[in-house]
């Protein structure tokens, strides 16, 4: 098969309560996937399972053709399966640049080493500046985190998740939280994600979804009730039930 | 990366790292520069100065989990104390080189940290600092039942050690104590301040504010901070080991849940993570205490709460903290650091 990544029959349940029940999923190189569905879908909980926050109770996840069930989440994050988190998750006195920095060094092996200073290898600094200039973070690139505005830290969270080198990645609600203004420089920051990357987006900004996804999976109550394109999906009458089960003026919406 | 740069590039030149640098050069001298107006200024109060040196590696060696790592501990006088009876029973047993007495404290104050970080670090918050607790209670106790080796309580005695580089005598006046235990503090702080400004130094940091956010840039937690662990058994173990040479006596006390409380107190004091604070809450703490015992030796702890009370609300950073706003003629901060 040659698919990249692929969910097989993933379920969780806390006690007797179903949260996920048999998703399947599968990702070619390249692709661009947005996952969406009503509040307490199960969206975040599917990402959790995938990543190896949660344990799921059945089902696989596989990466490249290895089973990475039984794997760890650190684990996965070395092989390639890397995410963003829904409210960011940064280092509030740290700069983007250190966070970056930072985060090659784990990468390359390095990140744990007591000799060395932390700024000392200059083919890092530049893969460092390069990155975050791509996202437009050079400005702010020595500035504490928690003095920058909340849209350049949801840039600076794709940012590291970029230095990874991931081969999957998980994007939860990148655009969460940003006010309009700053959602153009998110958008154009995903649309320059690099091309053989396979992209699963969380969103609920259904604009930015027709704009980035080509494939779209609705989730609700855990089960996934609909796979296709963007443009049949508001069509859909399944679709249309869930979401106005949770909202009941979303008529235009879903 | 396959990223292209569209924005223009920085400019790879770490201004920053060069400015820190050149603060911490400066720090050092006036840490050399207080260790020695102290020799010239209380010339009858050596031991009691060598003391407080010892006791500021054990601050130093907390600093490092508690400031550092986000580790909350009140047991780290283990650490101390096992560097402390390691060299006195070394001591003891004629092992007399002052140089090699401390490297054996340091080497039993390592192994003392990867024990006590393997089990602290399998609990979390409240739990882990009840571990602690337990952990140099039942340390001392070990000390206390292990009297054919320790002493017991009557404290482990008859220490004799050898001249400093086959040269200088420890005499009477604790003159080569001090000035040693000055030059090993001033050694130590400045290893520790490579070790905090490393990229091991970095992910600690970034594990003490958010783990999570650590393992899913793909990095493991607990043998990062069984690192630090074992880095600050060292440490504690340097400082245990001082004060056994210095006082040439080993008492029960140096491993007590009594200092390490007040060890914690004096880094809170002085402020967390900064390495400087360890140092300063030390000196105030110790001094403090000295002073006001003196004065009215009932209800000296009285002065010393309400001080740490005046200063937890004048400063919720530390010594060190309000030092720093002074300095930088900026006003404090309304929100403090978190």
């Amino acid at each position: 098969m040659s698919d990249l990544f692929r969910v097989e029959n993933l379920s969780k349940s806390f006690g007797g309560l179903a949260v996920s029940r048999n998703i399947s999923l599968h990702m070619p190189a390249g692709e661009r996937l947005a996952l969406i569905g009503p509040n307490g879908a199960g969206k975040t909980t599917f990402v959790n399972l995938v990543t190896g926050q949660l344990k799921p109770s059945e089902g696989r996840v596989v990466l490249n053709g290895e089973d990475v069930t039984g794997l760890g989440a650190v684990r996965r994050v070395r092989k390639g399966l890397v995410r963003t988190f829904q409210v960011t998750r940064l280092f509030s006195e740290m700069t983007p640049e250190e966070h970056v920095t930072l985060t090659v060094l784990q990468r390359e092996g390095r990140a744990s080493r007591i000799l060395g200073r932390f700024h000392g290898n200059s083919a890092i600094a530049d893969e460092v500046a390069d990155l975050l200039g791509a996202l437009g973070l050079t400005e702010v690139a020595r500035r504490r985190v928690r003095e920058i505005a909340y849209g350049q830290q949801r840039l600076l969270e794709i940012a590291i998740a970029l230095a990874l080198r991931p081969k999957v990645l998980l994007l939860d609600e990148p655009a969460a939280g940003v006010p309009s203004s700053e959602t153009p420089r998110i958008e154009q920051a995903l649309e320059r994600l690099p091309p053989s990357l396979a992209v699963l987006m969380i969103e609920h900004d259904m604009d930015l979804v027709f704009r980035f996804a080509r494939r779209v999976v609705v989730l609700a109550a855990g089960e996934i009730i609909f796979e296709g394109l963007p443009s049949e999906v508001a069509a859909n009458d399944k679709v249309r039930e869930a979401y106005l089960g949770n909202y009941a003026h979303a008529r235009n919406v879903a | 990366m396959q990223f292209v740069a569209q924005t223009e590039r920085m400019t790879a030149a770490p201004v920053a790292g060069r400015r820190r640098w050149s603060r911490d050069a400066v720090g050092v001298i006036l840490i050399v520069a207080a260790g020695v107006a102290g020799y010239f200024l209380f010339p009858d109060s050596l031991a009691l100065l060598t003391r407080i040196i010892a006791v500021a590696l054990l601050v130093l060696s907390l600093d490092l989990i508690v400031g550092y790592c986000g580790v909350a501990s009140l047991g780290q006088a283990t650490l101390f104390g096992a560097g402390a009876y390691a060299a006195g029973i070394a001591c003891v047993n004629g092992v007399t080189e002052p140089l090699t007495l401390i490297a054996i404290g340091a080497v039993a104050g390592a192994a003392a940290g990867l024990v006590m970080g393997a089990i602290m670090l399998r609990a979390h918050g409240l739990a882990q600092l009840v571990l602690s607790i337990a952990i140099v209670q039942l340390a001392h106790e070990a000390a206390n039942k292990a009297s054919a080796y320790t002493g017991g309580s009557d404290g482990l005695a008859g220490l004799f050690v050898g001249p400093l580089f086959g040269v200088f005598e420890f005499d009477l006046w604790g003159q080569t104590a001090y000035l040693f235990g000055l030059s090993l503090l001033v050694a130590v702080f400045i290893i520790l301040k490579f070790v905090v400004s490393s990229p091991f130094g970095m992910l600690c940091r970034g594990i003490k504010e958010d783990p999570i956010r650590i393992r899913a840039m793909g990095a493991f937690v607990f043998p990062v901070l069984l690192k630090m662990f074992v880095i600050s058994g060292a440490v504690a173990g340097t400082g245990g080991a001082l004060a056994a040479i210095s006082t040439q006596v080993v008492g029960l006390d140096s491993v007590s849940f009594e200092l390490s409380a007040n060890a914690l107190v004096m880094l809170v004091l002085g402020g967390l993570g900064t390495l400087y604070g360890a140092l300063i809450g030390t000196v105030i703490f110790m001094g403090f205490e000295h002073v006001v015992s003196a004065i009215n030796p009932f209800h000296w702890m009285t002065m010393v709460g309400a001080l740490l009370i005046a200063v937890v609300l004048a400063a919720p950073g530390g010594l060190s903290d309000l030092l720093d706003q002074i300095s930088a003629g900026k006003k404090r901060n309304s929100g403090g650091r978190p």
